[in-house]
């Protein structure tokens, strides 16, 4: 079990590194990151004075390993738009990225979970479809477009929430309820699919026959073996919704990770940009590493493979 | 574009429904609530390119000098009167009793201090443009300094009557740029209460703010200004309540709202111009078609530029035939101007042996409508375009290593109101210099560096003139903003784009 999180571990650092190179890589490529720091007004002068200033006349492998020593000895460099630590700026935002996304997961299990298993073990009733229909539309719909109906409805008209912004947690639930319901469809199909496979399963026959509560059957016994694949979807949807809050904080102009993602790179912040992308990689891992702990205690298999 | 459309439609509804705009609680609060859509890092001015900086300094910094938002005229601010001693040193008197924020009184010492720390070689300044005019300062006297230029350099007063902000001398020694940036002290008329930098600059009135300023006494109590990057998000922030004044509004959204009830809707132009630039000196080869100037006067008579103002751009642009805002101090009217003729297009391109048509590369970044209408319009007289559309950044980057021999790009001069600030920008042999004309170049020149008015004026019509009929560039239009703002709110918005909110007041009633 140790060598096999070592060497996970290693292969989630290995993976960092390519994901750090490319996108080093990418910036570069997307033009001269002088021209973009310094803006389209910047006169020659300006944009020299700034490639001198940062350094961006030196070749660029040279630039890269200085970033990265820098970076493995905990030095994430100076962001070059807000000219302060991108380690302070980045812990100034990550926090509300985090909450947004674990309050947005909470919420999908909380709902997707119990109407997936309902409509399992009601197939092809009113519930069903109407699970169905939920999914569906929240698959198709793009979550920009759900946000501004959203706002238009309960804070434009109804006047019951706040628009933008993050200073109360009324300020929270709009976006919150985006994220979740793009994150509830996947869920809830697997928790559905999941559960009549479950259902129709021999052991479940074998409790139904010994007599035991249908009530025990179905969460004691079902839901418990249908919810393995549920909770590793679920950890993979919390990364999602990192990514997903780029949007979503961009629309409810809520300072979070995402949105300095989305910013950065159009700043052309190598420094932030790299960091966040770096710092992304490390959460899916963890996240993921997480999930499979979590469903070896749920699964006693897991554990022996 | 759609999902702008669409959301304006609801919105409007909403509008229509009565139940938007709130005005008389902010009123009540004395809190005029602001949103721009990008981030603003820092209030040093020097260390930033940030429109939103450059407005947000105007409220809590001075100039020696003040322009007249609408007429452009200048007049004392923390400077009385000044005279030119010779064609490189003015002398300033100052203006007595000034207080910064910190009660540090204001005196000779403040600017020398802040000219020659931010002139300095090493300054790492990143608006280097705003100071690279700057040899030194010198105290004459407690009130009195003298500014010697680097040569002589006429549009001395945009820049000190602009960017060049004052900073008090010990603070800013003890501070440095970082700290300057976000806890700022000035002589402005208001004070920095809190910033959370790329998100929220509160400020309230500064009680201790000198008589006399030509920015006149503020009456609004507070201002709050917050980034919402989202346009959908800032008119519904605003048709919620919790805004009084939005710009930058997309044009959909604001011809939706016009004729609401609850709100100004108001258009104003800027001094921002665009112009697609033409490889003339041949930098993308030597048999390149745009090294013909009658291929470049045939692409501007194949371009309907009135036709994408009126349709596309709408508002208060105007198409622009001079390479400068007509405003600017030497942008010469009277220049060769080429009219909408597809027909002459043709017959031009036949004359210079393209009668079976030509390929070209455009390289764009935005407008992405307005570039699309262009290219259409060149489809039409027989120019294959090839639409390179990319980030800016790149564009410039193949635009000057010679991959693109036409390119779209924008200029807004810093507000600055003289053409130095745009034609000798790029007509002196810059990199960004597609013409490298010997003659436009001298004249430029002499007229950059003349103290006399008419020498300006002649040189810049010359080469302005030379520009047009060579057809190095086509201008294209002026850009315009949508403002959309209370209807309790008193405001004006300018050209120049610093929005001056320290003239805004509450309408009485």
């Amino acid at each position: 079990m140790l060598i096999y999180s070592f060497k996970r571990f290693g292969l989630a650092l290995l993976v960092a590194l390519v994901v750090s190179v490319l996108s080093f890589l990418l910036l570069f490529l997307s033009g001269d990151p002088a021209v973009a720091i310094a803006g389209e007004d910047a006169s020659e002068q300006d944009i020299q004075a700034v490639r001198e200033f940062y350094g961006f006349d030196r070749p660029f492998l040279v630039q890269y390993v200085d970033w990265l020593s820098g970076f493995i000895s905990g030095d994430f460099g100076y962001s070059y738009y807000f000219n302060i630590p991108v380690a302070d700026l980045i812990l100034d935002r990550i926090g509300v990225t985090l909450q947004l996304g674990l309050a947005a997961v909470i919420l999908a299990t909380v709902v997707a979970v119990p109407l997936g298993v309902a409509a399992a073990i009601r197939p092809n009733t009113l519930i069903d479809r109407f699970a169905l229909f939920l999914s569906v539309f929240g698959q198709a719909m793009p979550s920009f477009w759900f946000a501004l109906v959203l706002i238009v409805v309960f804070s434009v008209n109804l006047r019951w929430l706040p628009t933008s912004g993050a200073e109360t947690w009324q300020h929270f639930i709009l976006p919150t309820v985006v994220i979740a319901y793009f994150a509830m469809p996947a869920i809830m199909r697997l928790t559905r699919g999941g559960m009549m496979e479950v259902l129709s399963a021999d052991y479940i026959r074998t409790a139904r026959a010994k007599g035991l509560q249908p009530s025990r059957v179905l969460f004691k016994h079902a839901l418990r073996n249908a919810i393995i694949p549920v909770v590793s979807l679920a950890a993979v949807q919390f990364g999602f919704m990192l990514s997903g809050s780029i949007v979503v904080e961009t629309i409810f102009a809520i300072n979070g990770a995402g949105h300095l993602a989305w910013e950065s790179i159009n700043r052309n912040d190598l420094a932030t940009v790299q960091a966040l992308i770096l710092l992304f990689a490390m959460i899916y891992v963890v996240i993921n590493f997480l999930a499979d702990l979590f469903n070896a205690w749920l699964d006693p298999r897991v554990r022996v493979a | 574009m759609g999902k702008r459309a669409l959301f304006a439609a609801i919105a409007a509804g909403a509008v229509a429904l009565g139940v938007a705009g709130d005005g008389h609680a902010q009123r009540a609060a004395d809190t005029l609530r602001i949103a721009f859509e990008t981030e603003v890092d820092t209030l040093d001015l020097y260390y930033t390119t940030s429109r939103g900086s450059y407005i947000m300094s105007q409220l809590v910094f001075d100039t020696l000098v003040y322009r007249d938002p609408e007429t452009h005229e200048y007049s004392g601010n923390l400077a009385t009167s000044w005279e030119y001693i010779d064609d490189t040193t003015i002398e300033f008197q100052l203006r007595e009793g000034v207080r910064f924020h910190n009660g540090e009184p204001f005196d000779a010492d403040d600017v020398v201090y802040t000219l020659n720390t931010v002139s300095a070689p090493d300054s790492g300044v990143l608006a280097t443009r705003n100071v690279a005019w700057i040899d030194h300062a010198e105290r004459m006297g407690p009130y009195t300094v003298r500014i010697h230029t680097r040569g002589p350099f006429p549009p001395v007063m945009e820049y000190l009557s602009g960017p060049v902000v004052i900073y008090p001398d010990e603070y800013y020694a003890e501070v440095g740029p970082n700290r300057m940036g976000l806890a700022p002290v000035g002589t402005g008329p208001y004070q920095v209460v809190s910033i959370d930098p790329g998100q929220r600059f509160e400020f309230e009135v500064f009680d201790g703010y000198f008589d006399g300023s030509p920015k006149g006494r503020p009456e609004i109590g507070r201002i709050v200004i917050r980034t919402i990057p989202d346009s959908n998000t800032r008119l519904a922030e605003m048709m919620s309540g919790g805004l009084d004044w939005i710009w930058r509004v997309p044009p959909d959204q604001a011809e939706r709202l016009l004729g609401s009830e609850a709100f100004n809707i108001v258009n104003e132009n800027t001094m921002r111009i665009g112009f697609v630039y033409f490889d003339a000196v041949g930098r993308t080869g030597e048999n390149n078609p745009l090294t013909d100037v009658r291929v470049r006067r045939a692409i501007i008579h194949a371009i309907d530029r009135q036709a994408i103002v009126d349709n596309l751009m709408r508002g208060e642009s105007e198409v622009v035939h001079s390479a400068c805002y007509p405003t600017q101090f030497g942008c010469e009217q009277d220049v060769a101007r080429y009219d909408y003729d597809p027909d002459r297009a043709r017959a031009l391109l036949a004359e210079a042996g393209y009668a079976d048509g030509l390929e070209l590369t455009f390289g764009a970044y935005a407008e992405r409508h307005n570039v699309e209408a262009m290219v259409a319009y060149l489809e039409a007289v027989g120019i294959d375009v090839d639409l390179n559309f990319n980030r800016y950044a790149a564009v410039r980057d193949q635009m000057r290593s010679g991959e693109v021999p036409m390119g779209q790009r924008s200029w807004g001069s810093y507000s600055i109101n003289d053409v130095s600030a745009i034609t000798s920008n790029f007509f002196e042999h810059s990199v960004d210099d597609f013409a490298r004309d010997d003659a436009v170049r001298d004249w430029l020149r002499i007229a950059d560096s003349s103290m006399d008015p008419d020498v300006r004026r002649q040189n810049y019509a010359q080469a302005l003139r030379r520009i047009a009929d060579q057809a190095y560039w086509m201008p294209t239009w002026t850009f315009n903003r949508w403002y959309i703002f209370s209807r309790d709110l008193d405001f004006t918005p300018t050209v120049d784009e610093l929005q001056h909110f320290y003239r805004a007041r509450w309408i009485d009633g």
